[in-house]
């Protein structure tokens, strides 16, 4: 639960602008943004999620060694990204 | 130095380890602490123990959420999941850590109804989706889990769902370095700041450490490169003779944090006078609860708990590690009665456990020194 992993925003809602459709390694959730308020999050945006909450923004640079750094790690992250699946978020 | 040949900076990781020896005074011992366990994962995982010179001894902190929750609380959420008509949620990290009369695990597989989620908001999704039952979040984590799970308050709120609380065990990480720096078993030169925490909390409650304790400290990234430009950052301010608090992880943590979920933590949470941490003790205003214009979404408001105070088993070393005091390996049931699969303590629970981490990557490279040395 400690993992901090990247994801991608796809969409923000347009119904609810604390929710946003983010591509997570493949994996596509929502993922809530209302931490972020004063960001002004767009599509192509990378974030740094924490159990379904987007904590900062980063750039693309560090999603990609955040990302690499997670594959690294193994059954950690790929134990995150399975309950990531199966997350309901609304 | 297998671990760090495998990974893909290793130029750049040996080019920054000499620039760390050289940046050792001779004959000075240096012993540093990495709060944060995502930080001993990586300093495990790629063997950066074996980088660094005699010297530098890392300690690591207590900065593992799950590894810090005491027994009694164990205890009282199992007791509350065994409730009538409860669902008890939680993070799949907490499931296997040990109470005085189980796990979560032991549990659900007595009967009780107990389920793994991802996120607070799919606990309170469950919530909706079982309007007949009470659905109570386990909720854990420091700074950087805390903005989430009062969110999900929030959104309880505004969503109507009345049969929804949250056991709440958040603790906060500056009470518990203070606690750290006051013991007078441990002496320590510095501090790797934890990254995560950071982002919420910022860079500014640490000064103190700097200011009132004289000890450096920086704010660091989770790979193994920032582990080390972080420990030559820490040796960079001993040797010009400086004290500060530096932020090595500027990549993601903002110097002041993040301001909304300091906010929302704030509206919903309050500090508790005191907290027990698993093998720490009582410490003073090192944990949050839920405030009492939020009362209804209190589950220790809404159940009756046992609130015992469980004793950690006598053979458990936990403390001595969680202050950094023993290394995981010194404890005497480390990798014997106690491993992942059959935990005594909880720093062998999660993977950011210290005890975990260590018995999964770090013995092995502990062995090749061994094996290097003898050769
Ligand atoms: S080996 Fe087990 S009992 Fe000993 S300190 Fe580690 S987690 Fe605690």
């Amino acid at each position: 639960m400690c993992l901090g992993i990247p994801g991608e925003i796809i969409e923000v809602l347009p119904d609810r602008p604390d929710l946003a459709r983010v591509n997570v390694s493949g994996v596509r959730r929502a993922i809530n943004i209302g931490l972020l308020e004063g960001e002004q999050l767009s599509p192509g945006d990378w974030i740094l999620i924490h159990v379904g909450f987007a904590l900062s923004k980063i750039d693309e640079e560090e999603a990609r060694s955040a990302l690499e750094f997670l594959e690294g790690i193994g059954q950690a992250y790929a134990d995150e990204l399975q309950a990531l699946q199966e997350s309901k978020i609304e | 130095m297998r671990f760090v040949d495998e990974y893909r900076d290793a130029d750049k990781a040996g080019a920054l380890a000499a620039k760390i020896a050289s940046m050792c005074e001779p004959g000075r011992h240096y012993k540093f602490m990495e709060v944060c366990g995502g930080h001993t994962h990586t300093i495990y995982k790629h063997g950066l123990e074996d980088y660094l010179p005699e010297s530098i001894q890392l300690v690591h902190g207590p900065g593992c959420p799950v590894c810090v929750i005491p027994m009694g609380r164990v205890d009282d959420a199992i007791h509350i999941a065994e409730q009538p008509d409860v669902i008890m949620t939680s993070f799949g990290d907490m499931m296997r850590v040990p109470g005085g009369r189980g796990s979560f695990f032991d549990s659900k597989a007595a009967g009780a109804d107990i389920r793994m989620v991802y996120s607070p908001l799919d606990a309170l999704k469950i919530a909706k989706g079982n309007p007949d039952k009470h659905v109570v979040f386990m909720a854990i984590g420091f700074e950087t889990t805390a903005p989430s799970t009062a969110v999900t308050v929030l959104r309880a709120v505004a969503e109507k769902v009345e049969n929804f609380s949250i056991f709440c065990n958040h603790v906060t990480i500056i009470p518990a370095i203070k606690a750290i720096l006051e013991s007078p078993d441990l002496r320590l030169d510095g501090f790797l700041g934890p990254g995560h925490v950071s982002t919420v909390i910022g860079c500014r409650p640490y000064e103190f450490i700097a200011r009132d304790y004289g000890r450096p400290l920086v704010t660091a990234g989770f790979e193994p490169l920032d582990i080390l430009q972080s420990i030559y950052m820490v040796l960079k301010q001993l040797a010009e003779g400086r004290c500060e608090v530096e932020n090595q992880y500027t990549r993601v943590v903002p110097w002041n944090g993040n301001l909304k979920a300091l906010q929302v933590i704030g509206q919903v949470m309050e500090l508790r006078p005191y907290f027990e941490w698993r093998g720490l003790g009582f410490i003073s205003h090192s944990a949050l609860k839920v405030r009492q214009e939020y009362a209804s979404f209190d589950t220790e408001r809404i159940f009756d708990l046992p609130g015992v105070r469980v004793a950690d088993p006598k053979a458990c070393q936990c403390g001595e590690v969680l202050k950094g005091v023993l290394k995981p390996w010194e404890c005497k049931v480390f990798g014997t009665a106690c491993t992942p699969e059959t935990p005594i303590g909880t720093c062998m629970v999660s993977s950011e456990g210290a005890c975990a981490a260590y018995y999964n990557y770090g013995r092995f490279s502990r062995e090749r020194v061994k094996e290097a040395t003898r050769a």
